[in-house]
């Protein structure tokens, strides 16, 4: 398996720390209820197609990748920094 | 038997080898099967089950029989194919699943016993007494059945793993890979040609076809000659692409010193990771057996091996051949042996319009009923019109089809399709992404189409990756159409046998299909067909006819079981090439490394890392001495150690403070500079995810420290936080762990140990920090401490790190001081009631640590929402205690805790013990650990349980400082 990531170009897949789905980039306001956390922090879908998750360029330049793909045809449809340019983000 | 003037081999260069002890004589370009049979061995190993004596079968590594093992210097190789084993100088090789001996087999039993271990035996037969499966009956099964055996020591072989990239990979070598790469290579594209065997050619070699006008080895030759001049192309032999996996990516096994004697440094194999942007799968076909009874008997063979033996090796295996098949291939075979002087008695075909062969007697509508010479073949039982009589041969070739070599495009969930036409499944289309299969593996059989079909499969790739390829001619070659008459059992009573390398019969798959597992699936579990080394490669098919036929069901119905990596058996030591002993992991070195084991320190793993575990004293024998000695010694006097390996993580810019804030529970953005705050970071889930000191060096500088443990888990956390939640934030942080080398000098001369080491002494308040020069050298001073003793750790620039350490130790042996090591710094820190990653093992919380106040309510945090679910908080909760044994005992790590008086069982622990040592402060053994509502419990009594340890002790509850809970010395 090989991802190409936006700032390195294709890579093997052992560059990279997997750390689940991409659901963890949603987080919660603090005032959010308990069951937006126990959504954000537990509940994850299993699917047999399209899904998205989060790798860690660890090997290479650090960057928190989003990956969008096929879990059925193994297919890498998407691979974005989840910093994106320096205006995304939320907490502030 | 030898034939003059023919095969490939080097007649030149006589070499001499083993079987079984006894020495014989072959040469160089045998493989161990031609040679043995050319000195005329024809039992060479017993059979799985039934100890049956079996012989050669095939010329390839489908083999199912000939498996032996190969005994080296290093290394004992079982299961090696003697098809596919070359022979070498000194080759030692051994037969297996034999004993005494290969020609007196005392389990031979099994086989009169057969009626008794049919399809399934083992799961009817050892049913009970149950207790008895583990002691009695699987000791006995796996002493009986069973393969190979290896040495019981360590391969000390050498192995290696590579990885290759291409344009175009062409897998197999036969006259459609070989126009294939001829094709792509010509034009400039970046081509490896991988191929099983040690000469590429595929059956090119084997046959006696003609390409063009010459003999069609002459035109491998050729065509070897001009890919040899292309530096685009990589020819790999010896190669066997053992998987297809995703994004174009191939394992292939290269046996790179197998075929030779062994010596140092010569790698065994290499396992290869090819990444291609498209593939041709041009690995050919492989011929299937016929089954009739005792058709396994040695001299039984598949009818393509006959010419490959010849026409490769010079041996042919019989001097009165018979041939059987259902496919006009035989012809070709008989004409070939004929050519050579090989006397053909007869061709039995059960077609009866199978077409005549000059020179051979053609028994058309015939089937071999029966096989007769337990240790070697004497004659056949032919059956036709309705009478059967007997043929005196000692070999017999067979035939019944030929199945394309189509596993790779199995490899991701593809489904072969099967066609009625052939008699024999096919790849379907697009089954790996970017691979065309052409040639034999394609069903397509003559030469003539094989060539055409590797040519148009290169055209099309290139054509894929943008690249024009231009015509290539097409040599003349045989176009003759492949015509067969299905046929898998000849009817009979007797056992025929499918599976050779399993000892699976007729009788066992119908056996199966009446008993229910119908499905291919569930009957190949239950035979276990197709599951020995040689994954039933000439047997799955009429295997599944068979099943077809007893289920009244299509075989397109049936279905085909799923071909799964790796092709050919691959030995975990080359997969996991370089991953043994110190290749296992990197090691991280500290500066002070050398230093260390030259005072004779063990030194103790620590993740990566090695750190020193004690620094023994003339004297001493045990380790505790010298870690009660170190212990003593940083309270009284002055000790020194290594913390390099402690992460520390610069962060930089105006919103640094902010960002600790957000990833620290407590607030440090209010942290004056050239101080030093104690930080607590939870995971967002709410547990505990590490803890440390933060030390502000500027208004926009600090430096992290996190543990040594979770030093990379830290960095990626913060790396996290950073780009999914406040990218925007002006903040950049990079590790310097390897940039700095700290050494904690701790004790009550501490001060003075510093104040010697810097030319004056340090004022800096407790937790404090401040940039200082050491003898020249830029460092910082931070007043810290990990002991409980006034504390300083100094740091310096690696290269510093050494001879800093040097100069600190002799300064301190001087005070009466010296090093500790890991041993007596996780006394001192029990003493103290500070935790590490045994107490913040990630399941426990703020809360259950005690610091629960650490969570600022002025501000969020990560993990700030969720360490405030319910659960996560109260006198539910295993909170941490100090445990003190009312008796002299030691304790360990991992016992539960109990109640006085309750029984001990799982239910009732009550909590469990994180970290032992033994206090020469307190002059006792003590104990932190997770008890339930433990913080209301100091004072109480608790039974301290270790099974596995046998420790069973009453402890005294208490708080889990132990020293200096007031932190007097702290901050003296």
């Amino acid at each position: 398996m090989r991802l190409t990531c936006p700032l390195c170009g294709p890579r093997d897949r052992r560059e990279f720390y997997y750390s689940g789905a991409a659901v963890a980039l949603d987080r919660p306001g603090a005032e959010a209820p308990p069951e937006a956390w126990d959504d954000h922090l537990h509940n994850r879908d299993n699917p047999a197609g399209v899904t998205q998750d989060l790798w860690y360029h660890e090997q290479g330049c650090c960057s928190w990748l989003k990956v969008t793909r096929n879990t059925v045809t193994h297919e890498i449809l998407a691979v974005e920094t989840v910093g994106g340019d320096s205006t995304a983000g939320g907490v502030a | 038997m030898r034939i003059d003037g023919k095969g490939r081999i080097d007649r030149t260069r006589p070499v001499t080898f083993t079987f079984d002890g006894r020495a014989y004589a072959g040469y160089k370009g045998d493989t161990l099967a031609s040679a043995l049979i050319a000195n005329d061995v024809r039992v060479v190993g017993r059979s799985f089950k039934y100890h049956r004596p079996r012989g050669i079968l095939t010329a390839g590594s489908e083999e199912p029989n000939a498996l032996v093992e190969i005994v080296g210097p290093a290394n004992q190789t079982p299961n090696t194919r003697a098809t596919v084993q070359e022979l070498f100088e000194g080759l030692e090789a051994r037969s297996q699943n034999r004993w005494p001996s290969l020609r007196f087999d005392a389990l031979e039993v099994n086989d009169l016993a057969a009626p008794f271990l049919s399809a399934g035996f083992y799961y009817k037969t050892f049913m009970w007494p149950r207790r008895f499966w583990e002691g009695v009956y699987e000791p006995l099964i796996r002493r009986a059945a069973g393969l190979g055996s290896l040495s019981g020591r360590h391969d000390a072989g050498v192995y290696e793993k590579a990885w290759a990239h291409c344009d175009l990979l062409v897998i197999g070598a036969g006259p459609a890979g070989l126009m294939a790469a001829l094709t792509a290579a010509r034009v400039g594209a970046d081509v490896i040609l991988a191929d099983e065997s040690s000469e590429p050619g595929g059956r090119l070699l084997s046959d006696a076809a003609e390409i063009g006008d010459q003999p069609a080895a002459d035109w491998v030759a050729t065509v070897l000659a001009e890919l040899a001049s292309l530096p685009n192309l990589r020819l790999m032999t010896r190669t066997t692409v053992t998987g297809a996996y995703d994004d174009g990516t191939f394992g292939a096994l290269e046996r790179v010193g197998l075929h030779r004697r062994p010596r140092p440094n010569l790698p065994r194999e290499c396992f290869w990771r090819i990444v291609a942007k498209r593939s041709v799968l041009t690995a050919g076909a492989l011929e299937r057996h016929i089954a009739f009874e005792d058709n396994d008997r040695p001299g039984v063979m598949l009818a393509s091996a006959l010419p490959a033996y010849m026409n490769r090796y010079g041996v042919v295996p019989g001097q009165r051949v018979t041939l059987f098949g259902n496919n006009d291939g035989l012809r070709g075979v008989a004409r070939s042996l004929m050519a050579a002087g090989v006397t053909v008695a007869a061709i039995i075909d059960p077609r009866e319009d199978a077409p005549e062969e000059p020179g051979v007697t053609v028994h058309k509508g015939a089937q071999v009923v029966r096989a007769r010479g337990r240790m070697g073949l004497r004659e056949i039982t032919v059956r036709s019109g309705g009478r059967e009589f007997r043929l005196e041969t000692d070999c017999l070739g067979v035939s019944g089809g030929w199945n394309p070599t189509l596993h790779l495009t199995c490899h991701l969930n593809g489904r072969p399709r099967w066609s009625d036409e052939l008699a024999a499944f096919v790849p379907v289309e697009g089954a790996v992404p970017g691979m065309l299969v052409a040639g034999a593996a394609n069903g397509t059989f003559s030469n003539h189409g094989c060539l055409a079909a590797g040519a148009e499969a290169a055209r099309a790739s290139l054509a894929a990756l943008g690249r024009v390829a231009g015509a290539v001619d097409l040599p003349q070659a045989e176009d003759a159409p492949y015509r067969i008459a299905p046929l898998w059992a000849v009817p009979g009573k007797g056992r025929a046998w499918l599976d050779f390398a399993n000892d699976v019969t007729v009788k066992d798959v119908g056996l199966a299909a009446q008993e229910g597992f119908r499905s291919v699936e569930h009957m190949k579990r239950y035979t276990t067909q197709g599951m020995a080394p040689d994954q039933g490669k000439t047997s799955n098919v009429a295997a599944l006819a068979v099943l077809a036929d007893a289920t009244g069901q299509a075989i397109a119905q049936t279905g085909t079981t799923t071909f799964r990596p790796p092709y050919t058996p691959v030995s975990i030591a080359a997969m996991g090439a370089g991953g043994r002993g110190e290749g296992f992991a990197p090691q991280r070195f500290l500066t002070s490394d050398q230093a260390s084991r030259d005072r004779g320190a063990p030194m103790i793993e620590a993740g990566l890392w090695y750190r020193p575990g004690y620094f023994p004293k003339p004297g001493e024998t045990t380790w505790r001495e010298a870690c009660d000695r170190e212990v003593r010694m940083v309270r009284t006097a002055v000790g020194v150690t290594d913390v390099s390996t402690l992460g520390k993580i610069d962060i930089q810019g105006p919103d640094a403070g902010r960002f600790l804030d957000f990833v620290y529970t407590n607030m440090f953005s209010t942290l004056p500079v050239g101080k030093v705050r104690y930080g607590l970071m939870l995971r967002e889930d709410g547990h505990v995810l590490d803890d440390g000191t933060c030390a502000r060096l500027g208004p926009d500088h600090w430096l992290m420290t996190t543990t040594t443990a979770a030093a990379g888990l830290v960095m990626r956390h913060l790396d996290f936080v950073h780009q999914a939640f406040c990218a925007a934030w002006q903040v950049r942080f990079v590790s310097v762990t390897e940039s700095w080398a700290q050494f904690a000098v701790a004790g009550p001369l501490a001060r003075d140990l510093v104040a010697s080491a810097l030319g004056h002494a340090p004022d800096l308040p407790f937790m404090g920090c401040v940039p200082v020069t050491v003898q020249g050298v830029a460092g910082r001073l931070f007043r810290i401490s990990f002991s409980g003793e006034e504390g300083y750790e100094l740091a310096v620039p690696t290269r510093y790190g050494e001879a800093l350490f040097r100069d600190l130790t002799a300064r301190a042996e001087t005070m009466g001081g010296g090093l500790y090591g890991m041993e007596a710094l996780n006394v001192l820190r029990i003493e103290k009631g500070f935790i590490t990653h045994a107490e913040i093992h990630g399941r426990t919380t703020a809360f259950d640590i005690g610091m629960e106040k650490m969570i600022s309510g002025k501000k969020d945090c990560i993990g700030k929402a969720a360490a405030a679910r319910p659960g996560l908080l109260g006198a539910a909760r295993e909170q941490m205690v100090g445990l003190v044994p009312l008796t002299d005992t030691v304790l360990t790590a991992g016992a539960h805790l109990f109640a006085q008086g309750v029984e001990l069982t799982r239910d009732h622990a009550a909590g469990y013990v994180t970290s032992v040592g033994y206090s020469p402060t307190l002059h006792s053994h003590l104990a932190l650990g997770f008890l339930q509502n433990g913080r209301a419990r100091h004072g109480e009594t608790v039974r301290l349980v270790d099974r596995l340890r046998g420790v069973d002790v009453l402890c005294r509850v208490s708080d889990p400082v132990f020293h200096d809970p007031k932190g007097e010395k702290l901050r003296a």
